[in-house]
């Protein structure tokens, strides 16, 4: 296929870069994934990641508060960054004529942010209101992904609120803002990825040209996230003034993705055994024959799969009517666990997982502005991005075994149990 | 470790650089398509792009019913079409797709049912055989039909209590009063009383191929595509023609209707106004001007009332298209207590476009920005068939997205200097707000508002 042949290599300051040439559209994306993610931030900061990632569009050295914004749109392009739990990414898809300029942009703010308190106080109103759209305004606002963590972990990367605390949110300051940059922000710490329609060597040079000089800074050193699993079931209820049914998410631990990306990828495929489509086992059991649900799903990650370093979370969500208790949904879930760690899936719902992977990656991958991102944070979590390439072999090889035992795995007494609950009827 | 402070990082000792030029851009190739319409009346407009092994499909039919209760019926319909048929049940529909890469679904708005799937390119056979399968023999078996009854009344549960639909119905009856294009959420009660009888003879007299279009992309050549889609869909004929949404009337300005939502720690501002169809002569000119409104991040509202004032995370202006016409639509979410604030700056910049039109600056800017991201959201598959399958049933083809650029390219700033003045007067809106009644007396103060 076009667009799989990769280019990596480092530049003196430390830089990693990616490059995947493919001319099929004149177009071309740029990301730049910078290692920290809100698991990072610092205790009494809560929110910190993202608000940073706010404030890097604010102005650097060379371009005035908007002139980012302007710069890229008027060039035809399209631009966004997203904060993760391990990595912040920012990127731009542009018209093919536009590369040396978006290179310039990011190299610019990677070497000489503005950061003025009048913009961090513009951004943290913004932010608010993001936060209000998001979750406080909605009914499942921060559903799972903000009420589960501090169920199932206890300390503070992986248990608090990547959204922020508002007051946390206020508190933060100038200083705050130039130690996280300094810390995090160094080009050792950071992925480019070029993907599109772009000439090697051209391209080579011009990331040499607004890159190279950079200052090098040391790479913080990797933390480590890891606490023990759950010793039991950990409950919690969250009452939601907005939600007009009850909803349900459960928590599990899973293996590290990193180191047993094998494991992870049965946990990946069991997910889809279990929740997805009309003919998974979960979607037949509890939406279709019984029902006691009116949508229930599987997945790994909070934000799905490959966001993560260990711990990742291995997570199931259900709405359900008020008539239906959580704990029969509970029971109908774990039944359906034991019986798959029982009896390993068959040959034909392994197959139907596959070929729907493959599906959505090819779909994935065809826009432009996915397959820069997922090369990026392949490159940045696994050092290598040509995985993007061979997830779909490594998926298919997933055995019904490796199935049926992360099925086992999902033990009751090692897991956390969320449960909204209507509060304050449908305004 | 010490650490620099904020100053010491924005500035480094060679200075602030220029920004680098644009170099040449290549243009696209053409698309290579076919259009034709079948025996059966289905217009099938089929374009290659083999970027990657996949198909998809979009079908989409005129579904429009006046009787009250047909929206409730449409959407038991929509979500039962495919959960089974005379060969198949729902679950080895799923089962024959997903082997082949393959997902369908269905939704029905006011105007029509639309039915897109897609599935690896070596399965394009199995995707058209479902389709086919559920367009010709959908079974509505009992029980299907009253589990998805069942669970739509919970989901129009759900959906009611989102802000933005609470916003939408009383924008749609604010604008529409009662015509049948405000039914896009049916009324629980209504849906828990429609019966599988009900759903059959819908399908029977609605889901037609005469008046509708269904567009392939993918990794197929265009005859070829269409001799399979023709082969595939030759069982499904009737005489009738599918049902059009009867014309709209046009949008009069007027005052915004303040909807009380007690207890929002948010505003849903929503302002609306006629616009033109794509076709007319002016669009081009319009779509510029609304981008310097608020069509894009760099545009005057976001810049005002998020990166100046910081009211709003989100903040857009676009366009909604009916086969007839179109209209503008302004939206914001505020926090309660900068709605009237909020509402003064969006209307200081819709007078201001007109009054102060955008420079010469601004319309190179949106120019280059329309061009550049049409380009990237017609580069995937995805991006294409969904552009095509919402362009086709207005009447345009895989032509006028290839000679849009050309049209952006020729418009000169005084039609976007015209198409402000005459389209975005403050007086030719109306809306509504959503919003706690704390904030109603600022509103008042501020005027044409009503309750």
């Amino acid at each position: 296929m076009l667009g799989n042949e990769l280019t990596r290599f480092t530049l003196a300051n430390g830089l990693r870069v990616v490059l995947a040439p493919d001319p099929t559209a004149p177009v071309v994306g740029v990301s730049v994934h910078y290692d920290v993610g809100f698991r990072s931030e610092p205790e009494g900061r809560t929110g910190f990641a993202h608000l940073f990632e706010h404030l890097m569009f604010q102005g650097s050295e060379s371009l005035e508060k908007l002139a980012h914004f302007r710069h890229v749109q008027s060039a035809g392009g399209t631009f966004n960054g997203s904060t993760h739990p391990d990595y912040t990414d920012y990127f731009e898809v542009l018209p093919a004529a536009a590369l040396e300029r978006a290179l310039f942009l990011e190299a610019d703010r990677m070497r000489a942010p503005k950061i003025t308190e009048e913009n961090l106080r513009n951004q943290i109103d913004v932010v608010k209101e993001e936060i209000r759209l998001n979750v406080l305004n909605r009914p499942y606002g921060g559903f799972p992904w903000i009420l589960l963590p501090p169920v199932l972990y206890r300390t503070f990367p992986n248990a608090h609120n990547g959204y922020g605390d508002f007051t946390e949110l206020e508190q933060a300051n100038l200083d705050d803002c130039a130690q996280f940059f300094d810390t995090y922000y160094a080009p050792a710490n950071a992925v480019l990825t070029v993907a599109g329609d772009i000439e090697l060597t051209r391209t080579r040079d011009l990331i040499e040209k607004h890159f190279g000089d950079v200052p090098a800074r040391p790479a913080p050193t990797l933390p480590s996230f890891s606490e023990p699993p759950p010793a039991g079931q950990l409950e919690d209820t969250h009452l939601d003034p907005h939600a007009p049914l009850p909803a349900l998410a459960i928590g599990y631990r899973m293996p590290d993705p990193i180191h047993d990306l094998d494991g992870y990828l049965a946990n990946l495929v069991l997910a889809s055994v279990l929740a997805e489509g009309d003919g998974s086992r979960l979607q037949q059991r509890l939406v279709l024959r019984e029902p006691l649900v009116t949508d229930i799903n599987a997945g790994c990650g909070l934000f799905g799969p490959f966001e993560a370093r260990d711990p990742d979370t291995f997570t199931i969500t259900a709405v359900h009517s008020p008539e239906v208790t959580g704990a029969r949904v509970l029971a109908a879930v774990d039944e359906e666990l034991d019986k798959l760690a029982a009896t390993p899936p068959s040959d034909q719902e392994l197959a139907k997982v596959t070929a729907r992977w493959v599906a959505g990656l090819h779909r994935e991958h065809d826009r432009i502005v996915s397959r820069t991102l997922a090369l990026g944070s392949f490159e940045l979590l696994y050092g290598d991005p040509s995985l993007v390439y061979t997830l779909t072999d490594r998926l298919a090889a997933a055995t019904p075994e490796a199935v049926s035992a992360a099925a086992k795995a999902l033990r009751p007494d090692a897991r956390a149990v969320l449960t909204v609950a209507p509060a304050g009827g449908n305004k | 470790m010490t650490y620099r402070t904020a100053a010491e990082i924005g500035r480094t000792e060679r200075g602030p650089r220029p920004l680098p030029d644009l170099g040449t851009q290549r243009s696209v190739a053409g698309l290579a398509s076919a259009d034709t319409v079948l025996d059966n009346g289905l217009r099938v407009v089929a374009v290659h792009q083999p970027t990657v092994p996949m198909v998809e499909v979009r079908l989409r039919i005129p579904f429009a019913g006046a009787d009250r209760k047909h929206s409730a019926i449409a959407e038991v319909l929509a979500e039962t079409i495919l959960t089974g048929t005379e060969r198949r049940d729902r679950v080895a529909m799923d089962t024959d797709l997903a082997l082949v890469g393959g997902e369908l679904g269905a939704g029905v708005d006011p105007e029509r049912l639309s039915v897109g799937g897609n599935a690896l390119a070596s399965g394009f056979d199995t995707l058209l055989d479902v389709l086919a399968d559920a367009l010709t023999g959908a079974a509505y078996r009992d029980d299907e039909v009253a589990g998805e009854r069942a669970r739509l009344v919970e989901r129009i549960a759900v959906a009611r209590s989102q802000p933005s639909v609470i916003a939408r119905e009383a924008l749609q009856r604010h604008r529409y009063g009662d015509h049948p294009y405000t039914r896009e959420t049916p009324e629980a009660a209504d849906v828990a009383t429609v019966t599988v009888d009900e759903v059959r003879a819908l399908h029977r007299s609605g889901v037609l191929p005469r008046g509708s279009v269904l567009v392939f992309v993918g990794d197929v050549e265009p005859d070829a595509a269409i001799a399979k889609i023709a082969a595939a869909l030759s069982g499904w004929t009737s005489d009738a023609t599918a049902a059009e949404l009867p014309d709209l009337p046009a949008v009069t300005g007027g005052d915004v209707l303040f909807v009380p939502r007690p207890g929002a720690v948010q505003s849903q501002l929503r302002l609306s106004a006629q616009a033109i169809a794509r076709t007319d002569p002016r669009y081009p000119a319009l779509q510029l001007a609304n981008l310097v409104y608020g069509g894009f991040f760099s545009s005057r509202l976001v810049e005002n009332i998020r990166e100046d004032k910081g009211y709003t995370y989100h903040a857009r202006s676009s366009f909604e298209f009916t086969r007839g016409g179109a209209t503008l639509l302004v939206d914001a979410d505020t926090a309660s207590d900068v709605t009237a604030p909020a509402l003064l700056e969006m209307r200081y910049e819709l007078g201001r476009l007109g009054v102060v039109p955008p420079t010469a600056e601004e319309v190179e800017t949106v120019r280059q920005y329309a061009i550049g991201s049409l380009l990237i959201s017609t580069a995937s598959q995805t991006g294409l068939a969904s552009q095509l399958g919402a362009l086709i049933p207005l009447g345009l083809g895989p032509e006028w997205l290839i000679e849009h650029p050309t049209r952006l390219a020729a418009v000169t700033n005084t039609e976007v200097a015209e198409a402000a003045l005459e389209f975005f007067a403050p007086t030719r809106f109306t809306g509504v707000v959503v919003g706690d009644a704390v904030q109603l007396p600022s509103l008042r103060a501020l005027g044409g508002v009503t309750e």
